[in-house]
């Protein structure tokens, strides 16, 4: 078992584009760090340097203490766990495992006592002597772990191994990784594009963003406070909701009617000098049916009048969709390209499309108006121009200070 | 499916028939001219008035015909197992890498492969003597590499590339260097393609006449093919034709064995590399 540092990592590639930016990390020995982020944000180009299937271009890569920028993968005692799994087609289920350990020349017994306790761990042992064609997607999954398992090295590393599984068998398997990984006690890290296993799965995780490392921390750090409007808007589903939103006489006016903000959030806007324009994120689970919505708790938030547009019936939950807009103009580069690298379409709404989590005793439905309350301790004021999040300077995480 | 009217079918089946006809007609007299007697030859029957083993026993039995027959034999598998081993090495190369000149390189090859060969006949002719090449098995099996490794590589580099990249990165982690990568991994993948690529090549050299008539002067290298043209009949003036009809089926006996064993793997080794490309 090791730990892993990475000391300003950066990969640029031969035609000139880099592809990871100045990447610090430091990992301890048995955690399980997840490295998440949209498509082509460097997350796979980063295992790989540590695995060494890339070189590094800069920067130090430290494990277990020891440089190893320049070992080769078989001298860094990783192993690593492929998405498309590259089982050697032309070998058994127990050729497969047991292929490594045949290049080190291990003894033919120790070989087969490996094997078959890695198989019995993944309960595989009536299918070593398949080749695997003749596997389910679930099953040469567990192979392709089994191979890992098999070496056992200091790290794993898994490259989105989840991804080609169908939604049902997904869920399954994240709970086995999850339980293997805290049976074996090594340190992992997981690459996924997928948000909610970053959420689950990981002790702590790393956004990443066009080779730029976002920011870190365990998941409910990441949901309560975060950093800037990418983390914000990448991390829970559904997503935040992002509104325009400008700064006049003390108060945050926007298409939900005005905000009150506590002393500390003004404060952290004036230091940051923002603009009057800021862009406000407002989380679904935030929103409640003003009707349901007990006395004491009225006052933290504001209430507002809206015609509902979709409803979804969740069961436990009830999610609504509406739309609360006057066209401020607000335009911001960094809004545009989360949209862009969320998928979000540009359905050319001129208001703010907005979802909201209700409790499931809500009486609104489709088409009619209704009376919606929103939590205004519960806001985050991002800064238009650089995305930065002002209201985490404010807010310590504990209670927050008093509203006026 | 569009449904095949009677006429249409019976319109068809006359067209195949005239096909087979046209392509069999010409080997059946052979076969049969190689069973009839010195006298019958002229006889423009198919069928054989009076049928005989002797050309075929004649021409076993001496060494101007056994020994280019040993020749074949020889040259080919040396010059397919050669040309097998370099095309992988190169088609792996060309599928994997890229190199500066790459597409120079792949351009000469297929250019190599076009260019007409008797064009080149009588230079190769001048350097082999120059080399003392000449009348030698290498003198044979250097030319044919030469010109069976263009469409080696062309094949078995179709096939390597459609082997993931990942089963190299996964052998990568598992600890192997790049040889035992492409031995252990890669190689027991292309096997079809290598299997392919090895029976062109091999019918290739069996075959050729061109190169195996200019570049020998005796039956210590000569070929099959090359040895009938020196067959010689009972006078200065008659022409073994029963002989030469002989040689002609016994070397064809190989190829036909060969194509009909691995015909479905021939025609999928050349084609499946062709949908993904």
């Amino acid at each position: 078992m090791a730990d892993i540092v990475l000391d300003h990592i950066s990969k640029r590639f031969p035609d000139g584009s880099l592809a990871v930016d100045d990447f610090n990390l430091a990992i301890r020995d048995g955690e399980f760090v997840i490295l998440v982020g949209p498509s082509g944000c460097g997350k796979s180009t980063t295992l790989n340097m540590i695995a060494g299937l890339e070189d590094i271009s800069s920067g130090e890569l430290r494990i277990g203490g020891a440089v190893a920028n320049n070992k080769s993968p078989k001298d860094r005692d990783i192993a690593m766990v492929f998405q498309s799994y590259a089982l050697y087609p032309h070998m058994t289920v127990r050729e497969n495992m047991g292929f490594a350990l045949k290049l080190a020349k291990t003894p033919k017994d120790v070989i087969n006592t490996k094997v078959e306790d890695a198989a019995r761990i993944l309960d595989l042992t009536q299918y070593l002597d398949r080749k695997p064609a003749n596997l389910s997607g679930g099953q040469r999954q567990r192979v392709a772990m089994g191979r890992a398992i098999v070496r056992d090295p200091s790290v794993f590393l898994m490259d989105e191994p989840l991804s080609n599984l169908d939604a049902k068998l997904r869920v399954q398997m994240r709970t086995e990784v999850s339980r293997i990984q805290r049976r074996l006690g090594a340190t992992t890290v997981y690459v996924t594009h997928d948000q909610t296993e970053a959420m689950t799965l990981g002790d702590r995780v790393a956004v990443m963003r066009s080779g730029l490392l976002q920011q870190v921390g365990s998941p409910k750090q990441l949901y309560d406070l975060p950093d800037n409007l990418f983390v914000a808007g990448f991390i829970g589903s559904p997503a935040m909701n992002f509104l325009s939103g400008t700064m006049e006489e003390g108060k945050l006016r926007t298409s939900l009617g005005d905000l009150p903000i506590t002393d500390q959030l003004r404060q952290e806007m004036e230091r940051a000098k923002a603009g009057r324009d800021v862009i406000v994120g407002v989380r679904p689970e935030n929103f409640e049916d003003a009707a349901l919505v007990s006395a004491d708790s009225r006052g933290h938030g504001i209430t507002f009048r809206t015609s509902i547009d979709v409803v979804e019936s969740m069961g436990s939950d009830v999610f609504v969709y509406f739309t609360q807009g006057r066209d401020t103009g607000v335009n911001s580069a960094e809004l545009e390209e989360l949209a862009a690298d969320a998928g979000r379409a540009d359905t050319g709404a001129s208001g703010d499309t907005i979802v909201a989590r209700l409790d499931a005793a809500t009486q609104v439905h489709e088409g009619s108006d209704a009376e919606l309350w929103v939590d205004a301790r519960a806001v985050h004021v991002f800064d238009p121009a650089t995305g930065r999040n002002l209201s985490v300077g404010a807010v310590s995480g504990t209670a927050r200070g008093p509203v006026t | 499916m569009a449904v095949i009217t009677p006429r249409q079918r019976t319109g068809w089946a006359t067209a195949n028939l005239v096909v087979l006809a046209l392509a069999l007609i010409p080997v059946l007299w052979l076969v049969s001219l190689s069973f009839k007697t010195p006298a019958a030859v002229l006889d423009p029957s198919l069928w054989p008035a009076q049928w005989t083993w002797g050309n075929y026993s004649g021409i076993l039995q001496t060494s101007q015909f056994l020994r280019p027959l040993v020749n074949s034999i020889g040259i080919g598998i040396i010059s397919t197992l050669i040309a097998v081993t370099l095309a992988s090495m190169a088609a792996y190369a060309v599928a994997r890498l890229e190199f500066p000149g790459k597409r120079v390189l792949v351009g000469l090859a297929l250019l190599i492969a076009m260019f007409p060969l008797i064009a080149l006949v009588t230079p190769m002719f001048t350097i082999e003597r120059q080399l003392g090449l000449f009348n030698t098995w290498f003198g044979l099996i250097i030319p044919y590499v030469a010109f069976g490794l263009p469409l080696g590589i062309y094949t078995l580099s179709a096939f390597f590339r459609e082997i993931p990249w990942e089963l190299e990165k996964a052998a990568k982690m598992d600890g192997a260097t790049p040889f035992q990568a492409f031995i252990r991994v890669i190689a027991p993948l292309a096997a079809p393609g290598m299997v392919t690529t090895a029976i062109l090549v091999f019918l290739a050299c069996w075959s050729d006449f061109l190169l195996a008539i200019s570049f020998t002067s005796s039956i210590s290298s000569r070929t099959a093919p090359a040895a009938m043209e020196y067959f010689s009949g009972g006078s200065v003036f008659t022409v073994p034709t029963g002989p030469i009809a002989a040689a002609a089926v016994v070397i064809t006996i190989p190829i036909i064995i060969f194509v009909l064993f691995f015909q479905r793997r021939i025609v999928a080794g050349l084609t499946s590399g062709a949908v993904k490309g």
